[in-house]
């Protein structure tokens, strides 16, 4: 078997069923869910080695390893989690699933509604960080995890671990925000609500019954992921990736792919349509939309953090302005003024927002030295 | 984890009142933190712009936020910090005065330590026509961090500009010693200097 060096090897999702309804912060209830979910590593006796990782807008359970020994591509942080890796599966049990509302395996639009037998589309609700993380605290009910040793997660991931931070206070003893914002800005949601508006206009949307229609909206679902894409990435990166060069010795004065960003912008938002479901776009972005703990707290971040008993780590990257470190400080002051212990790192970085799946040595060195201190200190 | 504490921090670590909340700016590798933590119940943050040194600081447990003090202190509020610490880093500032009324802004009470540009042997190689390199301030002229030395005379006489009040002084030789010589004549021998500033009415 050919397994590269430090990766968890090959590994085979699992689909867990919770029978019990999960309230939701819309108003609605699912009467049972499923949630998809890997692990790796081993869970210690003490049940106090686990980590949960939180997956932002287009992730997975699928976070590291293979699932077979010849597939081509390993799991969406495999550079980060693996035996020796930063998150070190030698020392943690690490768990991975796939949230309320996507599109790989766990309950959302694509999974039929007990109602009707039909697919939800549509009619499945609206979810919150919160219901994520209640659901969340489910999964780690059954895995018999009572506190987490770290919870930990970039973008919508680490919107994910201020609410555990904040809302399970006992259940999670370190808290790594990466790449992440205490809510999101008005041009945030603006970039959202473009994307939303490519997806609800494209005629093969059909009011999100595309299933029963056998049309995707995939016109919708490219633009949208393409506009992402320009924002995930640095004006300097594009820069020193593209540059502005024709493909062609002289213009061709049409439409067709010129420039080298528009190839790269047209593959990736090509190959998102193959991968992603259009309804669970539209639900993560509003989910992003929503979070903000300040609201929850009658308006202070400061009084929302005063919950929480976990230590923090919070991360940012230089090049990142999507969420630019600005937005991380932002969590580190009101921790401050909450009287919580954190400490920041400001990464040099060149590529933007994906720098936070990138192996940067000066990033992934602080994640391994706090997250090793995690694995000494104990609870 | 056990390396000795450095012999500015070692001298100004008494002054830090028990169980106080303190940040510490420029807080290298965290040893400061660490030992207070450890010694007087302190609780608290350094700040610190290199990168090896927040990492240090992360290893040792130390609460560290990445920041440039040339930026202000803007993430804290009046009055947060008990003991504001800055050793040493005073004269590598763009504007160290106005960093000293931002520690007095977020802190009770302000510690700076800093080297004396008074002392006798700076004052011999000036006369000399020479820029100094001493045992205090090893680096050259063209590769020094240090680009706003002072004298003790010339910090107190910015103190009694800004009416922050001088609550303690301690004036030592390199080695972080009191002596016969500095006590008679104190901007001449003094090699480290040592304030803790109040603002007024405190």
């Amino acid at each position: 078997m050919n397994t590269p060096v430090g990766s968890v090897g090959v590994v085979t999702p699992q689909k867990l069923v919770f029978e019990e309804a999960l309230a939701l912060d819309c108003g609605r209830s699912l009467p049972r869910f499923e949630l998809m979910v890997e692990t790796y590593g081993q869970l210690n006796a003490a049940a106090s080695n686990a980590v949960l990782i939180c997956h932002a807008l287009s992730g997975d359970h699928h976070a590291a390893g293979l699932h077979s020994e010849d597939d081509s591509k390993p799991g969406w942080w495999d550079n980060c989690i693996g035996p020796g890796k930063p998150i070190d599966t030698d020392r943690f049990f690490v768990v991975a699933l796939n949230n309320l509302g996507g599109c790989k395996g766990s309950t959302g639009p694509v999974s039929l509604n007990p109602d009707n037998g039909q697919p939800y589309g549509p009619d499945f609700p609206l979810l919150t960080v919160g219901d994520w993380v209640r659901s969340q605290a489910r999964l780690a009910d059954r895995l018999g995890i009572r506190q987490w040793a770290a919870v930990i997660g970039g973008s919508l991931g680490g919107m994910q671990v201020q609410q555990w931070a904040i809302e399970f206070p006992a259940r999670i003893r370190h808290a790594v925000v990466i790449a992440s914002a205490p809510e999101l800005s008005a041009q945030n949601i603006a970039f959202n609500e473009i994307a939303r508006q490519a997806i609800l206009s494209d005629p093969d949307f059909h009011g999100g019954r595309y299933y029963e229609q056998g049309t995707v909206p995939s016109r919708g679902l490219k633009l949208a992921r393409m506009l992402g894409h320009i924002t995930y990435l640095s004006d300097e990166a594009m820069r020193a990736k593209f540059g502005a060069e024709l493909k062609a010795a002289t213009p061709a004065f049409n439409f067709d792919v010129e420039f080298e960003v528009e190839s790269y912008l047209r593959h990736q938002g090509q190959s998102f349509v193959d991968r992603f479901d259009a309804n669970t776009y539209l639900l993560m972005t509003k989910a992003l939309d929503y979070f903000d703990p300040a609201r929850d707290a009658g308006g202070s971040l400061v009084d929302a953090y005063r919950a929480a008993q976990a230590k923090f780590l919070v991360i940012a990257f230089a090049s990142d302005w999507r969420f630019s470190p600005a937005r991380s400080r932002e969590i580190v002051r009101a921790l401050v003024a909450a009287g919580r212990a954190v400490s920041y790192a400001e990464i040099d970085s060149q590529l933007g927002h994906d720098d936070f799946l990138m192996p940067i040595p000066q990033y992934h060195g602080v994640l391994r030295t706090y997250l090793a201190r995690v694995a000494e200190e104990g609870p | 984890m056990n390396t000795p504490l450095r012999a500015d921090l070692a001298a100004l670590s008494p002054w830090i009142p028990e169980g106080a909340r303190i940040l510490d700016l420029g807080c290298g590798d965290g040893g400061l933190l660490a030992h207070l933590a450890a010694r007087r119940g302190v609780h608290g943050y350094g700040l610190e712009i290199d990168p090896a040194n927040v990492a240090a600081c992360v290893a040792r447990g130390v609460n560290v936020i990445q920041a440039d003090l040339d930026q202000g202190l803007s993430d804290f509020a009046d009055g947060a910090f008990d003991v504001v610490v800055m050793s040493q880093a005073l004269q590598a500032l763009q504007r160290p005065d106005a960093v000293v009324a931002e520690m007095l802004r977020v802190g009770q009470s302000a510690i700076v330590t800093f080297p004396n540009f008074g002392h006798w042997r700076v004052r011999r190689a000036l006369l000399a026509g020479r820029m100094p390199v001493t045992p205090s301030l090893p680096e050259r002229w063209f590769d020094t961090p240090n680009i706003h030395l002072c004298t003790v005379a010339d910090f107190e006489d910015l103190c009694a500009r800004r009416g922050w009040s001088i609550s303690r002084r301690a004036l030592l030789d390199r080695r972080h010693r009191e002596s016969l010589a500095i006590r008679l004549l104190p901007n001449l021998f003094c090699e480290q200097a040592l304030y803790e500033l109040r603002r007024p009415g405190r």
